[in-house]
């Protein structure tokens, strides 16, 4: 096959030295990313529940793998109801039925959180064998069933905005719904609104290397070294934004940017959250480098748990 | 297994109900039912199943807030919604925006555009006409799809780079995104776009830098997207001729070209009845008679709309409410925009209208209300207006000024209102702000998939994309590829 494991390993480079991936994936999983690397594609099946459809927009973005090649040559996307060209209730029955085939050996990527107020109404996501599928009940039947969660986006991480103060629909997460539920599949948290698309692509990579590194089990012992308190992996999201700042110096001499357009000065007196914020976008900036929020305006701490209500008003200093 | 939610009996002259849950290809949660009788659809239901409840969500916040928190309803459109809500402020707060920030916030709004077009067509509906690679997510598809190859195997090529240029499209959206980053900060969910202006002030270096990606992508619409659109266009031609619904639109206007905001890209404007009206925004309701929403609510000017969702409604159907503009279901998007502005068409145009369907066109009205009114259409539509812009684009380009602010520190007032009037790339998008206390005491949000996904309003009238399903031909209802395809021309 043709993926370039190379670019993978060199997007990862400086970051992932010293770490492997380990518990977090059943070992089926793992042997179905083995054999991503002999040929063979895991299978996997994306839930859109309560989100903005940011996180595969943002996905979309990757150009170390190109999307191009995650989507022919790493991964098999059996189902996605922004990409895929199936549609209604065989598309719906195709995924649960992929999940059979597949059971323990596929991934469940989940963007948006889970509204389970009101028996899930406020997401219904298709109809299956003539039934109207929730994001409640589709969880409630893929999860057990997959070897691994990614929850992608600070919506499906950690509740986000749809569960902000003021919701009404029980939106929650995808954790907080496993432990309600009493499910017992692991998760990795990729926070960010949206994430960055290497901190999705490269989670998966840094798995693949892992397991090709030290071989299966103790590739696999490696991985959960790798979540910090909040499940989120450490590579992306170990550093904190205002330590690692361009703008630090500033801070310490106590020189402050007056308005949003103006570009020296600490931004903290104009809302900067990056205090508060664990995630690498002072070095991996967005859009191919191009910049990043802190550069533009003010970081709002949308990767933390806490997002927005903890990280608001958005422009008020700390 | 069956293709599609079936209740009754194919076959001439019988009625058969066809469920399509999810429409997938687009943003959001939707749900599209469908009566086909003797072929062709007679009923239509739509059916959007996502409640988020934004606007009870931003109640009580910091008003600057908002513009950050609505972006995150549409992840593909973040800086239209941003853009709203920035306006909305400005006029809530009294703000009164510089030039530089009103240029600076076109060039935001325009990237974002192209790369909106660009992912509609080629990432969202070309596989409803194009026959991709046989790996997932491209298969498993409609067995019977009606792609160009199976209606012409003389296609074969132009299938093969219609596909190739489905993953250089990818390439070419990701530079519109870096556009939108030059001065936004990031995307999707721009930083750049603040109640006040814009926060990145234009330097020399950015402005080539955006410059020099502009080139890339506009020579990619010239080259491959336009032509591509009317290529397939012109084996469609029976797609010309349906789906023209109530033959009525509304645009709010957008990119503004002047600072009083009076004149705009793509002007504002009202055509239904087959008449041209100003646009009167005292006029445009809500209705929620068939929406999971309280009927106490129902009929409300947007500046008195409220949200209070009832999710058990007996007769509803859909969480999207019913918009009206003077009682009339107006569609909107780059259909509405474009024949209400008319501007001229491009050269490639009017050398494919032409050669293929013999019409002498030079404007876009030029192709007559019955084909710009159509699903293909729209198509069109959205085509020409990519092309348009681009000359607007390199016209901001020249006028933005590097390093002259592009931002004013706004005021928190005790109390105010101002609504912001903008149009997604999918269509017409308001958004309304009233503070109390210095904080948001109302915010309303009406949308572009309100105004065309929405259901039955309280007189039972369909909803834009609704009515424009009826008609559409079904010949086999275990594919109705037909419905999907109309929808999607929409870009829900």
């Amino acid at each position: 096959m043709s993926l370039s494991r190379r670019d993978f390993v060199k997007m990862c480079t400086g970051t992932v030295a010293g770490m492997g991936i380990s518990q977090m994936f059943h070992p089926s999983v793992c042997e179905a990313i083995s054999g991503t690397l002999n040929g063979s594609r895991p299978p996997v099946l994306w839930l859109q529940g309560s989100g903005c459809t940011g996180c595969s927009v943002s996905l979309l973005n990757a150009v170390n793998p190109h999307i191009k090649q995650v989507l022919l040559d790493v991964i098999s996307l059996e189902f996605h109801p922004t990409v895929m060209a199936w549609e209604g209730e065989p598309a719906m029955e195709h995924m649960f039925k992929i999940a059979d085939e597949y059971k323990g050996g596929f991934f469940l990527a989940v963007e948006g959180s889970i509204p389970v107020a009101e028996d899930g109404k406020f997401c219904v996501i298709g109809e299956a064998h003539h039934k109207e599928i929730t994001m409640v009940d589709a969880m409630k039947e893929l999860a057990p069933k997959a070897a691994a969660v990614l929850a992608l986006g600070t919506c499906a991480a950690y509740g986000g905005i749809p569960a902000a103060e003021g919701s009404e629909t029980g939106a929650m997460s995808v954790k907080a719904f496993f432990e309600q539920e009493g499910i017992s599949t692991p998760v990795v948290n990729i926070p960010g609104c949206p994430p960055h698309p290497d901190w999705i692509v490269g989670t998966v990579v840094v798995a693949l290397e892992a397991i090709k590194t030290h071989g299966l089990a103790a590739g696999l012992g490696e991985v959960v070294k790798l979540l910090d308190d909040q499940g989120r992996p450490t590579p992306f999201f170990g550093e904190n934004i205002h330590d690692n700042c361009p703008y630090l110096p500033d801070f310490e001499a106590d020189k402050m940017c007056e308005t949003l357009s103006q570009k020296d000065g600490c931004r903290m007196s104009v809302g900067c959250k990056g205090p508060n914020a664990m995630a690498d976008c002072f070095k991996r900036k967005w859009n191919n480098g191009i910049n990043w929020c802190v550069q533009n305006a003010v970081c709002i701490g949308c990767v933390e748990p806490d997002f927005p209500d903890g990280q608001s008003p958005f422009y008020e200093s700390l | 297994m069956s293709s599609c939610a079936r209740k009754g009996a194919a076959g001439h002259g019988k009625t058969a109900h066809i469920a399509i849950d999810p429409v997938t290809r687009i943003e959001g949660h939707l749900k599209a039912e469908v009566t086909v009788e003797g072929g062709k659809v007679v009923d239509a239901k739509l059916s959007g199943g996502m409640y988020r409840g934004f606007e009870t969500i931003l109640r009580g916040r910091d008003p600057r807030d908002s513009s950050q928190i609505v972006q995150r309803i549409c992840g593909v459109c973040p800086t239209a919604h941003a853009t709203a809500s920035v306006m909305a402020q400005d006029a809530a707060m009294g703000t009164k925006v510089t030039t530089n920030g009103r240029i600076t916030r076109n060039l935001i709004l325009g990237a974002n555009y192209l790369q909106s077009h660009i992912l509609h067509f080629y990432h969202l509906a070309a596989q409803d006409f194009v026959q991709g690679p046989d790996s997932a997510p491209f298969v498993p598809r409609y067995k019977n799809s009606d792609l160009l190859t199976d209606r012409n195997k003389g296609l074969a090529a132009i299938n093969a780079a219609a596909v190739d240029q489905y993953v250089e499209a990818l390439d070419v959206r990701q530079i519109c995104h870096e556009m939108v980053a030059m001065f936004g900060g990031k995307m999707p969910h721009a930083q750049g776009l603040v109640a006040g202006g814009a926060s990145e002030i234009p330097t020399k270096d950015r402005i080539l830098e955006y410059a020099a990606r502009f080139d890339k992508v506009k020579e990619f619409v010239l080259n491959k997207y336009l032509p591509v659109v009317y290529t397939v266009g012109s084996q469609y031609k029976d797609l010309f001729a349906v789906g023209q619904g109530h033959r009525a639109c509304i645009a709010y206007g957008v990119f503004p070209l002047n600072d009083e905001m009076t004149k705009f890209m793509m002007k504002p404007g009202v055509y239904y009845g087959g008449k041209d009206h100003e646009l009167d925004p005292s006029k445009i309701h809500e209705d929620v008679k068939y929406s999971w929403f309280d009927d106490s609510t129902t009929g409300l000017h947007y500046s008195k709309g409220q949200t209070k969702v009832s999710p058990h409604k007996e007769g509803a159907y859909s969480f999207v409410k019913a918009p009206r503009y003077n009682g009339v279901a107006c569609e909107v998007g780059p259909l509405a925009r474009m024949w209400i502005e008319n501007p001229p068409l491009s050269p490639i145009g009017q050398k494919a209208l032409k050669e293929h369907f013999g019409l002498d066109a030079k404007n876009f009205r030029d192709l007559g209300e019955d084909a710009a009114f159509s699903l293909m259409g729209r198509h069109v539509a959205r085509a020409e207006e990519t092309w348009y812009m681009l000359s607007f684009v390199e016209s901001w380009l020249k006028e933005v000024k590097p390093g002259e602010e592009t931002y004013v520190k706004p005021e928190i007032p005790a109390s105010g209102e101002g609504t912001g009037f903008t149009e997604a790339p999918r269509g017409a998008l308001l958004h309304f702000l009233k503070i109390e206390d210095s904080k948001i005491d109302n915010y309303q949000v009406v949308s572009a998939t309100l105004w065309n996904c929405n259901p039955r309003d309280d007189k039972g009238q369909r909803g834009p994309v609704e009515e424009a399903l009826i008609g559409i031909p079904v010949p086999d209802i275990e594919n109705p590829v037909n419905v999907a395809r109309l929808i999607r021309a929409f870009d829900p």
